[in-house]
């Protein structure tokens, strides 16, 4: 409640000052501020006052003797931005402005890095973005090296570093050719942030299947499906098979078991099969047999 | 009477004459279905009333009453009756109610006569047709109905070892981060799309493809935008679509747009969305026979084949229909109103109009299932 009430005759003071604030008097004010740095605010004139340092998000009420400096403590400002001092009792009606900046020593990182999930060998395909905060959650704006490094699970390592601009710093890397999970951080200093980037396997490079006919059915199988880069397609892609005979078709998608897939369809003399996945088509058998 | 009175009185006045009029001359199926009076109405003493009595008993589900009436109930037993026409094991049948039903005589005799009975089925997806074709037997100064019993196969008790893949997604909790990660939504991507005027209606048809490793629940949403760049209207693909797509999947999509001219429109907008989802790669469902029945009564129709273990509850058929140049011409659908069992073919057939049908050169068929218990 009295928190409440300081900061409404806060907002009140404020409303009454013209907007283009001036240092006035004997008042003299730091012009900016680390946050979470300790300061003095000396004062001129004389008798009792209190003194009103009004900013974003925080308020500070102080009992004071006018002509004597005020001493605040590491931790009493700890939000960046634009502060207003104010002397309100006694002889005195001063007040001033200033800055409150983000401290230098970033301490946190907050890391977005997209897409957690993409294919192998693609340029440029990852980006990371490093937003600095200090201790305080400041936006640093000043510019800081940031490095990022992607290691991948053969223990392929890319270095990018970039230099902040208005806090955030970005940057783009590929994906490896070998699928897998793959570590992205980013650091400043001491501060770090991890993610993860799962590496998958690219669209598939050949498709080859076989078929064996079994009586009246007809058992068809691929090779091990892989990507361009060798990397077997992942269990659960979606192949399908397509028998086409003289008077009809059969068709069946069948999903793949450590990078093969099989499937029982029957068996039609003169038929023939083909297989796909997704838009990409594998080859083709013409069955001799009869059925 | 003011002029304001007068719609109001033409409509009040067509209602009674109406009610008049379905009093005294209603048809027959809704003599039957509208309760036990009916068989006092027309006892059958007739082969198409034998068998409109039967189909008004069904719609009631009056079992034992239909199941007593049967000329060869000792063919089978009344569960069995029961199970042909409400399905053995959970299906769009076990929920369906009998909407209306035609006896149509075939051909009669002084002691024996076929008649085609159609029941029309109600269901949660819509309406389905069963067809039967009955012999009605003359005993005595009735006639009474031989029921073409169709059994549901029963499947012998086995092991089926599964040991498709199966996707479990943990999301990003509330309590995390600003900045932490999330699962990453499927890449899916629409590598065809074909706007058609159809029936006074602009029609869009295309296919969509889950580019992904994961599986994704999709759908599509199309807005039509008119030369000036607002939106005339906006549909998404509803049921005509596979709605869970498994990694590298294709699915078709229909997305119709009724009283709107194609002239209309300038562009269209597609937004594809696609969610994360679990998923199994089971069951794996074989379509078989498939076979493109040129017009009249143009359709594509094949057997469905469960080759999984479990029993499917519902399944639905999306056909793609492909002219000679290989561009996408129609989507047709079917539901299939019995369960699927494993390793046992069930029929469908789907209908498209006699016009597409003279364009069609190639089919493709896919088929997504329901069933009961588990989370796909």
């Amino acid at each position: 409640m009295k928190s409440k009430c300081t900061f409404i005759l806060g907002g009140l003071i404020l409303a009454a000052m013209p907007l283009a604030m001036a240092q006035t008097g004997g008042l003299r004010l730091p012009k900016t501020v680390e946050a979470g740095s300790a300061f003095s605010i000396q004062s001129s004139g004389s008798g009792p006052a209190f003194l009103y340092i009004v900013g974003p998000g925080q308020v500070l009420r102080r009992k004071v003797q006018l002509g004597e400096t005020t001493v605040f403590a590491p931790g009493d400002l700890h939000n960046a931005g634009r502060y207003l001092a104010v002397f309100v009792g006694g002889s005195s009606t001063e007040n001033g402005a200033f800055d409150v900046t983000a401290a230098h020593q970033p301490m946190v990182l907050s890391f977005l890095a997209k897409p957690s999930r993409l294919p192998v060998d693609l340029h440029d395909g990852i980006s990371g973005v490093v937003y600095v905060f200090d201790a305080f959650q400041n936006l640093v704006l000043v510019p800081i090296q940031v490095s990022f490094q992607l290691t991948s699970v053969t223990g392929a390592e890319q270095m990018r570093t970039a230099l902040t601009r208005n806090g955030a710093a970005w940057t783009k890397m590929n994906s490896a050719a070998q699928e897998g999970v793959a570590k992205f951080v980013a650091r400043v200093g001491d501060a770090t942030s991890t993610r993860v980037i799962q590496q998958v396997p690219g669209n598939p490079c050949h498709l080859r299947m076989s078929a064996r006919a079994s009586g009246q059915r007809l058992a068809v199988e691929t090779e091990p499906v892989r990507d361009c880069s060798g990397n077997p397609l992942p269990d659960g892609t979606i192949v399908t098979f397509t028998e086409t005979y003289s008077d009809g078709e059969s068709t069946v998608d069948v999903p793949l078991k450590r990078s093969v897939a099989r499937a029982d369809m029957p068996a039609y003399g003169g038929a023939k099969v083909s297989v796909a996945t997704g838009v990409f088509i594998g080859n083709e058998i013409r069955l001799g047999t009869k059925r | 009477m003011s002029t304001d009175r007068l719609p109001a009185v033409v409509i009040a006045t067509a209602t009674v004459a109406l009610i008049i009029v379905g009093t005294l001359w209603p048809i027959p199926s809704a003599i039957v279905m509208a309760g036990s009076g009916a068989n006092l109405l027309r006892p059958s003493s007739s082969p198409q009333a034998a068998v409109e009595i039967l189909a008004g008993e069904i719609g009631q589900q009056a079992w034992e009453k239909a199941y007593s009436s049967l000329a060869n109930k000792s063919e089978f037993t009344e569960l069995e009756f029961v199970r042909d026409l409400t399905g053995t094991y959970l299906s769009l049948r076990t929920y369906a109610t009998l909407d209306s039903f035609d006896a149509r005589p075939l051909h009669a005799s002084a002691d024996e006569a076929q008649v085609q009975l159609k029941l029309r089925w109600s269901s949660v997806i819509g309406a389905f047709l069963d067809t039967r074709d009955l012999r009605v037997v003359r005993t005595g100064d009735r006639w009474g109905v031989l029921w073409p019993i169709v059994k549901e196969p029963r499947v012998p008790p086995q092991v089926i070892p599964v040991n498709y893949l199966r996707w479990d997604v943990i999301y990003r909790g509330p309590e995390d981060d600003w900045g932490s990660q999330d699962v990453e939504a499927p890449h899916v991507r629409i590598v065809d799309m074909h706007p058609v005027e159809r029936s006074g209606g602009v029609v869009i048809m295309g296919e969509l493809l889950n580019e992904d490793v994961v599986p994704a629940f999709v759908t599509v949403k199309a807005t039509l935008l008119a030369k000036n760049g607002s939106a005339i209207a906006t549909e998404d693909s509803f049921d005509k679509i596979s709605h869970v797509l498994l990694p590298k999947q294709v699915t078709p999509f229909f997305i119709a747009f009724h009283d709107v001219e194609l002239s209309e429109v300038d562009s269209v907008h597609m937004d594809p969305s696609a969610t994360l989802i679990a998923a199994s790669a089971d069951p794996v469902i074989g379509i078989e026979d498939q076979h493109f029945n040129t017009p009249p009564g143009a359709s594509l129709s094949g057997k469905l084949v469960n080759q999984s273990g479990q029993v499917v509850n519902v399944a639905h058929v999306l056909g793609t229909f492909y002219d000679k140049s290989g561009q996408l011409v129609w989507v047709a659908d079917q539901y299939v109103d019995r369960a699927l069992l494993p390793q046992t073919p069930v029929s469908f057939a789907m209908s498209l109009p006699a016009d597409i049908a003279s364009r069609v050169s190639s089919e493709r068929a896919i088929a997504t299932t329901y069933s009961s218990g588990r989370f796909q």
